[in-house]
């Protein structure tokens, strides 16, 4: 047993409001009448997709093939028959729309052939290869495809791996439901990924407001007599559920800023990776669906096993929102963003739909003036300074954001709930790190620019170089000819040579004589003889005109005309 | 079509490795100012400032020769950061040198293009591709937006589209909603 706890700096303790969907079961959700996929989930490069309007598809079929090592693959949550493949509206703030599949389903939620995985076989490519085929996933919200964590056959050893069950934000239950529910496919799940990662220690961490979760989950690692698991309780304080948070509070590593908990030895994943992880390779299955909490304006919150592109509304139905809803909030009311509207599909981000009315998120009361009280200095879990980090975002200096490291922020928004001033300090961060990774983008792009242009330059300067030498290699042989003809022709000595050149010469002068001729020839029927006085004057009067137009047009036409 | 592929591919690498070459041979150990100077430089190459492209501008700059304010692509944010490097107080964006405009692309009407390859000759960045009497396309991720291949093209089918705005290129506005927990 674990015996000591360490502790993260900052946090807040908001009302949980847990218990308004954390009773029954995780109940299914009927087929919906389509299924909107978008082809980009995950952080990282966007999948193109591999099927087009009027293609049947099964259950688990491929959809969208990911791009590069950095992508994950999508497919199809059930089978049906592809009716478009189109632009829809996203669940993002942006209210933008990206390019997804829509899939009429046939009812019969027919699996295709499952591809399960062999540990024992598989080489660590393949064992990454398969997840990325499989579409894993981190389900905790952050969606970053997990195969580009999961590195198995590492020189450098991982020494603990967190698995993530603390969920610390109010209202979401989704992962203490998957814990007290499906336990023992949690633990099969850690269990893989300890096998392919081979740490020398797993921690499994869970808030103690989660008991019967807590119970579970070591009740399970009981029955499967697995020695390398421990679940380990701890404090119920948000956001213990941030991944750099969960790993001080299990193992005392302080991941110092702009560094990553990897190099430090430690690999945090989420519960229902773990399941997906699981699903993966031993079902052989894909990641098409996962569990999702609806809370908030609802007469009764619960847990859901959404397939993934199921309308939000679909889902929201089931739990029956009051009448005075007037949005969803994608995540929890600390962190999560609102939906540009009700139609947007559940996707792998999803954990949690929650339902909202004016009368349950008033708007804020009036942003103040900061005082400078340093209130969310001590609130905040990452020791940042987040009023320095408003000062810059609101300035725009982006540069002094970041050396205040910025891009450390989590947005877990500790800093605006204690916030006396009202701030909405994280919306200041969002919009100052998306303008700095625009500039970011903007910079490469320049850069990229400026080498084409230099190489243009080059390319340019060195044709210019070879074109005057081709020219003046031509001008260098043309004259050696010439020269060597004169110094033949000049030669005085060689009798036949003389003889030669006569020959030459009486043939040129004939020639000569020729063309003198047939010149007159032709002067002689223009002239006297054939034309009337008339048509002369008429010849002369034209030659005139003509010799008048040369005149004008001698200073635009070019030198040698 | 493989030979196609394998044609554009080896075109690739033959030109990457022609770039890497040339950067590293004919890097110019150039005026440190100058190089600052054009770092900040959008790199646009439109020739809006009077000069030929950055560079030329960059050491305009340096020299005095040319004020801050002349680059219509760097806009505000860059005479600012020029204003900031050079000490020289800020001007607003002259007139005379344009407007500053919102980052467009451009796009050859295929259809249209008779293949006299006069925009190439014009691309400053090499982003066109195409070959006499040959259908001419833009690689749109080079482009930089400079317009200079709009005035050469005989029958006009080259046209600046704005840069779409993607869930992926979106950015975050001033806040909008609630982020305190109720109960
Ligand atoms: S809590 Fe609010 S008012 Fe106080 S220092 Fe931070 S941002 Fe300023
Ligand atoms: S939102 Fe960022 S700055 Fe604010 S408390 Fe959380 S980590 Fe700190
Ligand atoms: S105006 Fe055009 S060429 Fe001149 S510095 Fe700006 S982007 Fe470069
Ligand atoms: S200048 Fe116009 S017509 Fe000529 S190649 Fe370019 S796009 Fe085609």
């Amino acid at each position: 047993m674990l015996n000591k706890l360490f502790s993260f700096n900052g946090g807040v303790t908001p009302a949980y409001e847990k218990t308004r969907s954390a009773e029954g079961p995780i109940l299914p959700v009927p087929l919906p009448a389509e299924l909107v996929i978008p082809l980009h989930q995950h952080v990282g490069g966007p999948p193109r997709p591999v099927v087009q309007a009027g293609d049947r598809v099964t259950k688990g079929q491929r959809i969208g093939k990911a791009d590069g090592n950095a992508s994950a693959t999508v497919h199809a949550s059930t089978s049906g028959l592809v009716s478009a493949v189109e632009m829809r509206r996203m669940p993002h703030s942006s209210g933008l729309s990206a390019l997804s599949v829509i899939i009429k389903p046939d009812g019969l939620d027919a699996w295709g052939t499952a591809k399960p995985l062999d540990l024992h076989t598989a080489s660590p490519t393949e064992i990454r290869d398969h997840l990325m085929q499989m579409g894993v996933v981190g389900l905790g919200g952050a969606v970053f495809p997990t195969h580009l964590k999961i590195v198995p056959g590492q020189p450098k050893a991982l020494e603990t791996l967190v698995i993530n069950g603390a969920e610390c934000e109010p209202f979401i239950t989704c992962d203490d439901l998957l814990m007290r529910q499906r336990a023992d496919t949690v633990i099969a799940g850690v269990a893989l990924m300890c096998q392919i990662m081979k740490p020398d220690r797993t921690l499994i961490g869970i808030e103690d407001n989660k008991p019967e979760a807590i119970r579970a989950m070591q009740q399970a690692i009981e029955a499967q007599h697995d020695k390398r698991l421990e679940v380990v309780s701890v404090p119920t304080r948000y956001p213990a559920g941030g991944a750099k948070q969960l790993i001080r509070v299990l193992t005392g590593i302080e991941v110092p800023h702009g560094e990553r908990s990897t190099d430090y030895g430690v690999q945090c994943f989420n519960v229902g990776t773990a399941v997906a992880v699981h699903d993966a390779i031993k079902l052989g299955r894909p990641l098409v669906s996962r569990i999702v909490t609806v809370s908030g304006n609802v007469r009764r919150g619960g847990n859901y096993d959404v397939l993934i592109g199921t309308p939000m509304r679909d889902v929201v139905a089931l739990s029956e929102a009051h009448a005075d809803t007037n949005r969803y909030i994608m995540g929890g009311p600390m962190m999560g963003v609102v939906m540009p509207g009700m139609e947007v599909p559940v996707v792998k981000a999803t954990n949690c739909i929650l339902v909202g009315s004016p009368k349950m998120f008033p708007p804020p009361p009036p942003e103040m003036p900061c005082i400078r009280c340093g209130e969310c200095a001590i609130a905040c879990p990452a020791d940042l300074q987040p009023f320095e980090l408003y000062w810059f975002s609101r300035a725009k200096i982006f540069g002094k954001a970041q050396e205040y490291h910025l891009f450390d922020c989590i947005e877990c928004g500790c800093c605006a709930y204690v916030c006396p001033s009202h701030i909405p300090l994280v919306d200041y961060y969002r919009f100052a790190k998306s303008e700095i990774w625009a500039r970011e983008h903007e910079k490469e792009a320049a850069d990229h620019a400026r080498e084409r242009y230099e190489f243009r330059q080059y390319r340019e300067e060195r044709e210019k170089e070879e074109k005057a030498a081709r020219l003046a290699a031509k001008t260098a042989a043309g004259r050696e000819k010439a020269t060597a003809a004169l110094a033949v022709a000049e030669q005085p000595d060689g009798s036949n040579n003389t003889a030669e050149k006569d020959a030459k010469k009486a043939l040129i002068a004939a020639a000569l004589a020729r063309a003198k001729q047939q010149q007159e020839q032709a002067a002689a029927i223009n002239t006297a003889a054939a034309l009337s006085a008339e048509q002369q004057a008429e010849i002369a009067a034209i030659e005139a005109r003509r010799a008048e137009i040369r005149e004008v047009a001698k200073p635009h036409l070019p030198p040698d005309n | 079509m493989l030979a196609a592929v394998l044609v554009m591919a080896l075109g690739a690498i033959v030109l990457g490795a022609a770039l890497g070459f040339a950067s590293v041979k004919f890097r110019v150990e150039g005026d440190p100012l100058v190089e600052k100077i054009d770092a900040i430089l959008p790199q646009t190459q439109c020739g809006q400032c009077n000069y030929p492209g950055c560079k030329p501008y960059a050491e305009a700059i340096a020299k005095g020769e040319a004020e801050i304010n002349q680059c219509p692509p760097g806009g505000e944010e860059g005479i600012r950061k020029l204003a900031d490097l050079l000490g020289r107080e800020f001007k607003p964006l002259s007139s005379e040198h344009g407007v500053e405009k919102p980052k467009s692309v451009a796009f050859i009407d295929e259809q249209t293009c008779i293949g006299c390859t006069l925009c190439i000759q014009a691309c400053p960045v090499d982003a066109i591709v195409g070959a006499a009497k040959q259908m001419h396309t833009i690689i749109a991720d080079q482009c930089t937006g400079c317009e200079l291949c709009l005035p050469p093209c005989p029958v006009d089918c080259i046209t600046m589209e704005p840069i779409a705005e993607t869930v992926e290129n979106w950015k975050w506005k001033y806040p909008v909603f609630p982020i305190r927990s109720t109960h």
